[in-house]
């Protein structure tokens, strides 16, 4: 298989399986691929066992089934089965929709060990409306059936500028329903949140401001209820460390089968990423071109190939770095390093503009219609 | 927060304590999160069953390790962990 091999790499911890991109649901940030719908074929249920039997036998530990809404796979019960045989920490991130009592029971005795669900606001007309879905009631619902049988409860909420207004009541609805941890996951814009982007990006004082609150609100909290703030990095001056370096412990896993260093990574050119289906995970974890592409240190240009900071970051996203400047081996233009930066400050200003305007553009929604236009 | 010397001390129903055979470690899992174990706290979370109170896990840690004075260590290590969620009382 083509590609170098590099010594010091390290075994994959995280093993994200999205098993589909079918959705009842269409939120307008949602991280899976514009052009989704040309991916129609899907792994079968031997694939994924597969797949996991041999990620494990690595190294990989916690293990996140998403898609998509993952639920919609038949199988699901059996691969939960599977992976906890094999000692898997099971994670399902889920919309929640169409989640029955039945079903929470029936994953729990496959060994299911917890279930993230994720609500879109705190009132049922913004859930509704950013969900493209009726579902609002229906989520609290599972919220409690989740905790009822005794699963750690973790509810995820995407912030952004339609819903960051609603931070504090998001904070009391997440204490009502007893969530054990609370995922407030500032919206990373990939996908279709790139798309949508003027419409979703919140303006800094409201940033501030969200964050202000839901700061206190972690203190207050503290012991009962854990927040993991995923922060906003459009208005931070040094980019995320992407997926904690890349090929060292983030696995994805595509529909099709195809394996991602990071689940954007189908956009970026030239990559050439492996798919299970033509190799082991062993093969694509330590030989694949795609997961040596961006290894170590040497593909880096200036300012981070002679940065300090560049073990801290490791230059920052590929994908955002791509997606923002075109050149995918570029510094991540969060960076104020970066000679790039500018376009940060025009996609916040053109967010701003776009919030002050009375005929701002409508949000263009999660669909497969949608997604054949824009491909 | 302190560990109450009267009460049991059970291993949190909401996280999973492992052996993990590719790190050589014993490992605590969680929702979205892993931490690593070194020997020594391992095996006073092991001892963690819902049944023994602080002393009775003292006294069967330092027998199990042919030792004496463990008290102030495993006390620290039970308290930080109760502070983390991983064990619980009451
Ligand atoms: S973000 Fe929304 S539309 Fe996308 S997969 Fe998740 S629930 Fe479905
Ligand atoms: S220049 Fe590159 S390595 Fe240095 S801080 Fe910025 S993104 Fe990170």
């Amino acid at each position: 298989m083509a590609g170098s091999n590099k010594t010091n790499i390290t075994p994959p911890r995280w093993l994200l399986a999205e098993l589909t991109y079918a959705c009842p649901l269409q939120c307008p940030y949602c991280a899976n691929p514009v052009d989704y719908a040309n991916y129609q074929a899907e792994l079968d249920t031997e694939d994924w066992k597969r797949v996991l039997t041999q990620a494990r036998k690595m190294g990989a530990v916690q293990l996140g089934f998403s898609g998509g809404e993952p639920l919609t796979r038949k199988d699901l019960p059996e691969l939960v089965k599977h992976a906890r045989d094999l000692g898997y920490y099971s994670n399902l991130i889920t919309s929640g929709y169409g989640l029955t009592e039945e079903k929470i029971v029936q994953l729990k005795e496959a060994g299911l060990d917890h279930i993230q669900v994720s609500i879109q606001a705190s009132t049922q007309e913004l859930n509704d409306h950013i969900a493209g879905t009726t579902s609002f009631e229906h989520k609290k619902e599972v919220a409690h059936l989740v905790k009822k049988h005794g699963y750690p409860m973790v509810l995820c909420v995407v912030i952004h500028r339609e819903n960051i207004h609603q931070m504090p009541e998001i904070l009391a609805m997440a204490e009502e329903l007893g969530a054990d941890y609370l995922e407030l996951a500032n919206t990373q814009y990939y996908g279709w949140a790139h798309t949508n982007r003027d419409l979703l990006l919140p303006t800094k004082e409201q940033f501030e401001q969200a964050e202000q609150i839901a700061q206190a609100f972690k203190e207050k909290v503290a012991g009962k209820m854990k927040i993991y703030y995923v922060v906003p990095d459009f208005y931070e001056d040094r980019p995320k460390a992407c997926m904690n370096g890349w090929g060292t412990t983030f696995l994805t896993i595509a529909p099709d089968g195809v394996a991602l260093p990071c689940h954007s990574a189908r956009e970026l050119p030239g990559l050439d990423c492996p798919n299970v289906k033509d190799y082991s995970i062993d093969q694509i974890w330590n030989e694949s071109k795609a997961f040596n592409f961006f290894r170590g240190y040497e593909w880096m240009k200036e300012p981070c190939s002679s940065c300090d900071e560049k073990e801290k970051d490791f230059g920052g996203c590929r994908c955002q770095a791509y997606l923002l400047t075109g050149d995918m081996y570029a510094a991540d233009p969060v960076c104020s390093k970066s000679p790039n930066h500018h376009v940060i400050e025009e996609a916040i200003d053109s967010a701003r503009a776009g919030a002050l305007s009375d005929n701002e553009k409508p949000l263009i929604f999660r669909n497969s219609k949608n997604s054949r236009l824009l491909s | 927060m302190s560990i109450n010397p009267d009460q049991a001390i059970k291993f949190s129903p909401l996280h999973r304590l492992q052996w993990e055979e590719a790190q050589q470690k014993d490992v605590i899992l969680y929702p979205e999160g892993m931490v690593e174990l070194n020997q020594s706290s391992a095996e006073i979370l092991k001892m963690c069953d819902g049944a023994r109170k602080l002393d009775q896990i003292i006294a069967d840690l330092e027998q199990k390790f042919a030792t004496t004075g463990l008290t102030n260590d495993i006390t620290a290590f039970l308290e930080v962990a109760l502070k983390n969620g991983w064990i619980q009382q009451n």
